[in-house]
């Protein structure tokens, strides 16, 4: 019987996803790949980058609204409708049944603000239908409406039965009218330094810790800023991040050139402190059509790519909207870049030297898991390895040396055992890169497609050294960092310090269009308004030398922070001669003053200038492979010439930090003068001497009591005076006090004694 | 876990730094090499209290005295590298001895086991720092360079002046093909820093570990950062831990007396009151106070103990840990406990510190120790301070008021007899009497400024020594002080001049106490310990000053008694003579000599100490002023 069951359930299963096929086919608007590319790095690490690719491809005539792989939740980022709702509603009102005491709201959001409106116990459908048309016709004509929301509820049954969005039929509208975005978590630094800084997947997919968001808005300039906050909300609970804080104006900056070329409508923010874990990469996952149950995504076991040394995950959304076809393109890509250690059986045990062969790896040893199949609803899915410049040309020396004779190309890329390493599979194909420089060798791709190798058994691609390897990627012609000069909580510097990799070899020419060589570089910045940078005090030193600012610079705007409503930011063009070894930029600063309020939780730690972004706008990062017919996104992302850019080092800047528990002492302190201040004062205000003393002297006279009556006499005999029936007033005070040292001493005596006796 | 390094001491004798950075590298962190010139310390009057970076050198240097110290740097695998814990190994390159050697072995091991930990979330800096030109100036170049990089008129970086010398020219590395670089590498903020020792010659059966917290100026680090290494050093690694106390003070008959009367009075408490934790052991508060007053005097001093006390320039926190092993460490098996004892404590303290999101900020950073777990707070030991300095002021007033009525009620009947109209103006000079007085305490502050800068012109003088120096020292100050009379009158020339007033000396008595005060105050702000063992000395000298001629007329007990102890007191807080006395006490008179005193108020100026204008501003002119009042001629 539960076979049956399960035979059924499969073949309806098996149904739906023809279903989707076909008709994914047969529309040919929606297209996924899944790609990943592997790349063994020089310091014993591997490079994992999952690249997954969606495309829609919406003609905006027939409605297009149904989704069968682009992922609803993106789709709606970009909204674009123009079907007519109302009759689709009142379709569904038609098919339940009781409506006559049920209730209409309707929401119209128009540039953040919403306006209600309502209607009651409507009978017909007539009236819901010229409700709508009232609306539509008095308030949609004159605002501009960016959303319409309807709901019924019928009373009866509190349910919501349709929740669906409207448009007025003449207003095609996108939601956040998005042109790109880009939204990126990211753990951990890459090190630009081991792991290249100048190549496709570093410039693209080395981000800085925290979250980074810019988006392009197809939008006039003073709408801009009221659709970014609203897409920082909604990111924020799509990606359940805190992407939210990104709303406030004093985190957010608007730069025009420095980070990318854009007119205006460009957005940017980052939140270094932000936490990157599993509970951002579930949604992400859950844009993918297989999520992770199938295709290449199955390998993401959460605790190995979150052990690794590098994590971002990525999420790159283009839409274009040509108005002559009327058809929406919207790109979705979603990356991530994963850097892991593979683990050495012998070597996690004993803590003997490391040896000096590179580790040998597998999908399973790095990930925990294999490929099973593929994701049925990608149209490609391929596993790269890639293998830089400098180890295939290590690798040709290698054969050399034991072949003895030169590698002939289709030789060496045909080989899955060469002398330096073996693979497990054989490459389907072996791609090559071409138009590279005459002196440098070329990188090679070896390109397996996950269908042909995962038919019988799970795809584990294992690389198995054979000799020892030592080799460097490919740099970008500066290493940037950036650090703080100067202690203590009055004023500080910043130092932007660009340095060649070899000191040896002096930069690549690049534009020798004056006469002189000179190297084009992008700095731009983003400073907290706490920070009160002097923009005045940049001073550039070349090589040591401090050079005028004006010689080197050649384009630079300034947007200085203002407090509490926006952050100061820098952008910066500068021209540096080629014969140049290093640079640094200072920038003088001094620490502001928070109110007590706008301190974080953890005040004490400190606060985070972001990453600054240092571009190389002539220097193109790009990988040319022999042109297929058709390259997969992941290939003609490789092959896209994309400026060099780096992200530097986020920096902690101790400020100023109150003593947070000082309200509660001044208040205790406070309170206790007060307290003893009225209680003295009133003390003697209500005092009347004269008065107690006629009360102490009538009390004495009336009656004492038999104990010190008998204390008198005996004192009064001690002394040697007769017993003095009438004393003097100024007398009393002291028999009292006697009284009261007498009584003191008795019970100190008892408790003494009390305490002998029991012990 | 024992490591070749150790082993390989003897080849690697002077290659050490390239060793150490070949081995950095293998380990997958970064290496760099930091060289740096000892910068010549002079005596700068005006530099107390400046930056630190501000005081450099541009000296000619030739690069064979170059130092180099090894910069290891473990980047956090899933950090986001703002912050940075530092490590720091100081060894002499020219000739490590076995404690150093091994201390780079404990710190290498704890490094190594660092490179392959998950938890990490801040980077670790390992220090090896090159003591060739002495442990702080080798930890205070590289802080220098870390924090406030100097670029000089021709604006190179003044730490790397030399071109590089082929020793140090090192081959890429095996395993990650990284070339260590030349150029100086940084991590972030620091958050706190560990300066690692080993020295030998322990006696104890256990191991032990000494801390050494006083930076300059008697700043200390975060008490939280002594208490986890306490705590960590005893619970879990059973190491024997103490901090600096005054050994002689140990077997001090006086002082176990009064632990004795404190025990017995803490038994009496005890008995009757059970619960309450009365009663203290009379080596525990022996120990206590000897510690206490070792703390005391290295805050007082205001001269670090250790490497640490670079760090605190920059506001960091730093301790020195010095372990020793127990004496037979020639076994291979004992070393080893060692090694993986001091590793675990280290590794321990670190991931302490790793694992804190905010830098330390809610424990005291005003305290004196009085045992490796028991401080004395700051609002303790004010207290102290308030009672020893109240009387001081109110001994002024009354002093002041009790002169001015007398000599004004003297004034009155003399004057009342000539005329009634001159009561008027004489009352209005009364009242401006002090004036005179406070003209002479000036003139001897003065004098004192130019006593405290005359090292300067003494350190000018070819072929000087200590003993020499000093004497130049006093006689240049007697001679200054001879011109400041002979210019601006002696402050005995205006009394004969003028009629002499019964009581004129107890106004320049109080006068020379309010300003006494006002040292003691201010002083206490910068450094509280030294206000504190300035006022037990001087204020006991400022309230018993008398004129001696008054005493010897009156001739009783009482005066006699004052006689003896005025005269013990001005001839012992002389302060070259309480400073013999005081070394003379704890370390045998046999061994003084008199250029001790100039050595000692060297390095006192050479690491910028308050206590030296302490010592030359506050409490120079206290004694001057004080022997003035007791020559006085009323």
């Amino acid at each position: 019987m539960a076979d049956l069951k399960s035979i059924l359930s499969l073949l309806i299963l098996q149904f739906i996803i023809f279903a989707l096929v076909s008709a994914s086919s047969e529309e040919a608007k929606e297209e996924f790949n899944e790609e990943l590319l592997l790349k063994p790095l020089p310091d014993r690490k591997v490079l994992a980058h999952f690249h997954f690719d969606s495309r829609a491809n919406l003609s905006t005539s027939n409605g297009g609204y149904h989704l069968h792989l682009f992922p609803k939740a993106i789709y709606q980022l970009v909204r674009y409708m123009n079907y007519n709702p109302c009759m689709q509603a009142i379709g569904n009102l038609s098919s339940y049944g009781d409506y006559r005491r049920a209730s209409i709201f309707a929401t119209i959001s128009s540039s953040g603000r919403f306006k209600s409106f309502k209607a009651r116990n409507l009978r017909k459908t007539i009236e819901l239908e010229s409700f709508i048309k009232m609306l539509d016709q008095t308030r949609l004509a004159r605002i501009n409406v960016t959303e319409f929301r309807l709901q019924y509820i019928a009373n009866a049954e509190k349910l919501k039965i349709f929740a669906q969005p409207f448009h007025s039929q003449f207003s095609r509208v996108h939601k956040f009218h998005i042109r790109e975005m880009e939204l990126s978590f990211t753990q951990g630094r890459w090190n630009y330094e081991r792991w290249g800084s100048f190549d496709p997947i570093s410039s693209s997919n080395a981000k800085p810790p925290g979250v980074e968001l810019w988006a392009v808005f197809d939008a006039p300039p003073p709408k801009v800023d009221a659709l970014w906050k609203n897409l920082t909300h909604t990111l924020s609970g799509l990606f359940c991040a805190s992407v939210n804080f990104l709303e406030s104006s004093t985190s957010y900056s608007s730069p025009e050139w420095g980070f990318r070329a854009s007119s205006g409508s460009l957005r940017y923010g980052t939140l270094p402190r932000e936490a990157v874990c599993t509970e951002n990469l579930t949604p992400w996952l859950k844009l993918l059509p297989c999520r992770d149950k199938a295709g290449l995504a199955e390998l993401m076991d959460r605790p190995s790519i979150y052990r690794g040394f590098y994590h971002s995950q990525r999420l790159h959304l283009v839409s274009s909207d040509s108005a002559s076809d009327a058809v929406l393109a919207i790109q979705l890509e979603q990356t991530l870049t994963v850097v892991l250690q593979p683990v050495r059986q012998t070597e996690a045990k004993s803590f003997k030297a490391i040896s000096a062969m590179q580790p040998d790896w597998s999908l399973s040893s790095i990930f925990g898991r294999k490929v099973n199949k593929k994701c049925v609803l990608a149209k490609s899915s391929n596993v790269y390895l890639q293998l830089d410049r400098g180890l295939v040309s290590q690798m040709k020396n290698i054969w050399v040396k034991n072949m003895g004779t030169n590698p002939d190309d289709a030789a060496f890329k045909g080989a899955v055992r060469n002398p330096t390493f073996e693979l497990s599979d054989a490459p389907d194909k072996v791609i090559k890169e071409v138009g590279n420089v005459e002196n440098e060798e070329s990188s090679l791709l070896y390109v397996f497609c996950i269908e042909k190798h995962a038919e019988t058994k799970p795809f584990d691609l294992a690389l198995t050294w054979k000799l020892p390897v030592v080799w460097s990627c490919s740099h970008a012609p500066l290493l940037a960092n950036r650090f703080l000069v100067g202690s203590g909580n009055e004023r500080g510097v910043i130092v932007i310090s660009l340095k060649t990799i070899n000191h040896s070899q002096s930069l690549v020419c690049t534009d020798t269009s004056e006469g002189r060589c000179a190297l084009h570089i992008n700095i731009f910045q983003v400073v907290p308004w706490y920070v009160k940078v002097y923009y005045h005090t940049l001073r550039i030193f070349i090589d040591g030398v401090i050079q005028p600012a004006t010689n080197i610079t050649t384009k630079m705007r300034v947007s200085p922070s203002e407090d509490k409503v926006s952050p100061g930011m820098l952008e910066l063009a500068l021209k540096f001669p080629c014969s140049m070894k290093s640079a640094a930029l200072y920038l003088d600063f001094d620490k502001g003053f928070l109110h007590i309020n706008e301190y974080p939780p953890d005040a004490n730690q400190g606060f985070d200038i972001p990453s600054a972004v240092v571009s190389f706008p002539d220097f193109r990062s790009s990988l040319n492979f022999v042109e297929d017919s058709q390259p997969s996104p992941l290939m003609s992302r490789l092959q896209e010439r994309s400026p060099t850019v780096a992200y530097t080092e986020v920096l902690l800047v101790p400020l100023t930090t109150p003593d947070f528990s000082m309200p509660y002492n001044v208040i205790t302190i406070t309170c206790t003068i007060f307290a003893l201040y009225f209680g003295s004062l009133l003390n003697a205000l209500r005092r009347r001497a004269g008065e107690e003393e006629r009360l102490l002297k009538d009390r004495a006279n009336r009656k004492l009591g038999m104990l010190p009556q008998i204390l008198q006499k005996l004192l009064a005999r001690l002394r040697g005076k007769p017993v003095d029936q009438h004393q003097q007033p100024s007398s009393l005070p002291s028999s009292t006090k006697h009284k009261l040292i007498f009584k003191v001493t008795l019970v100190a005596l008892v408790a003494i004694a009390w305490h002998y006796y029991f012990r | 876990m024992i490591h070749s390094l150790f082993a390989s001491y003897d080849a690697y004798c002077r290659e050490i730094p390239r060793t150490v950075a070949k081995r950095i590298a293998d380990l997958g962190a970064e290496a760099s090499l930091f060289r740096f010139h000892p910068t010549l310390k002079k005596f700068h009057p005006l530099n107390f209290f400046s930056n630190p970076a501000h005081d450099m050198m541009q000296e000619n240097r030739s690069c064979s005295c170059a130092a180099v110290s090894i910069v290891g740097i473990i980047r956090a695998p899933r950090g986001d590298g703002k912050e940075a814990i530092v490590l720091v190994t100081p060894y002499n390159s020219m000739s490590p001895d076995a404690g150093e050697v091994l201390s780079l072995g404990v710190a290498y091991s704890v490094f190594s086991l660092l490179t392959r930990v998950t938890w990490l979330a801040k980077d670790i800096i390992w220090l090896a720092a090159d003591s060739r030109h002495g442990e702080q100036e080798s930890v205070a170049a590289w802080l220098r360079e870390y924090y406030a990089p100097i670029y000089d008129n021709t604006g190179i970086s003044v730490a790397n002046l030399c071109p590089a010398d082929n020793l140090h020219e090192l081959k890429e590395s095996q395993v990650s093909g990284a070339k260590p670089l030349e150029s100086f590498r940084r991590a972030g903020t620091m958050a706190a820093a560990l300066v690692i020792k080993v020295v030998n010659g322990n006696e104890d059966v256990r191991d032990s570990l000494s801390i050494y917290a006083e930076a300059s100026n008697g700043q200390m680090p975060n008490l939280d950062l002594i208490n986890v290494v306490n705590y960590l050093a005893v619970h879990r690694q059973g190491l024997h831990v103490n901090v600096g106390k005054l050994k002689s003070l140990l077997d001090s008959k006086c002082l176990m007396m009064v632990g004795q009367i404190i025990k017995y009075l803490g038994n009496l408490a005890r008995s009757l009151h059970p619960q309450g934790g009365f009663g203290v052991p009379v080596g525990e508060y022996v120990e206590g106070a000897a510690t206490l007053a070792s703390s005391l005097y290295a805050q007082a001093l205001g001269v670090p103990t250790g490497p640490h006390g670079a760090f605190r320039d920059y506001q960091i926190d730093a301790v020195t840990l010095v372990i020793s092993p127990k004496a037979s460490q020639h076994n291979n098996v004992t070393l080893n406990d060692f090694l993986l004892r001091s590793g675990r404590l280290i590794e321990g303290v670190i991931r302490s510190v790793n694992n804190l999101l905010e830098k330390f900020h809610q424990s005291f950073f005003l305290y004196l120790l009085t045992g490796p777990s028991k401080f004395v707070s700051v609002g303790v030991y004010m207290v102290v301070f308030a009672l020893l300095v109240a009387p001081l002021p109110v001994v002024a007033a009354s002093l002041y008021s009790d002169a001015v009525q007398c000599d004004s009620k003297s004034d009155t009947t003399d004057t009342s007899s000539h005329s009634k109209h001159s009561v008027e103006p004489i009352i209005s000079h009364s009242s401006w009497r002090w004036l005179h007085a406070a003209k002479t305490v000036f003139v001897i502050h003065i004098w004192a400024v130019v006593v405290a800068l005359l090292p300067c012109l003494i350190s000018e003088i070819p072929s000087r020594t200590p003993t020499r120096s000093l004497l130049a020292w006093i006689s240049l100050s007697i001679f200054s002080l001879h011109i400041f009379y002979t210019v601006l009158g002696s402050p005995f020339s205006h009394l004969a001049a003028t009629c002499v007033h019964s009581h004129e000396w107890a106004i320049f008595k109080s006068v020379m106490i309010a300003a006494a005060f006002i040292g003691l105050a201010i002083m206490s702000v910068v450094n509280f310990a030294t206000a504190e063992i300035g006022a037990l000395l001087s204020v006991p000298l400022c309230l018993m000053a008398h004129p001696l001629k008054l005493d010897i007329r009156t001739r009783g007990m009482k005066s006699l008694a004052r006689i003896t102890c005025n005269v013990v007191f001005a001839f012992v807080l002389f302060p070259p003579i309480a400073f013999f006395l005081v070394k003379g006490l704890f370390e045998g008179f046999n061994s003084i000599n008199i250029g001790h005193f100039w050595n000692w108020v060297e390095s006192l100026w050479l690491w910028n100490s308050a206590s030296y204008l302490y010592l030359v501003l506050v409490q120079l002119p206290c004694w001057v002023l004080c022997i003035h009042t007791l020559l006085h001629p009323c």
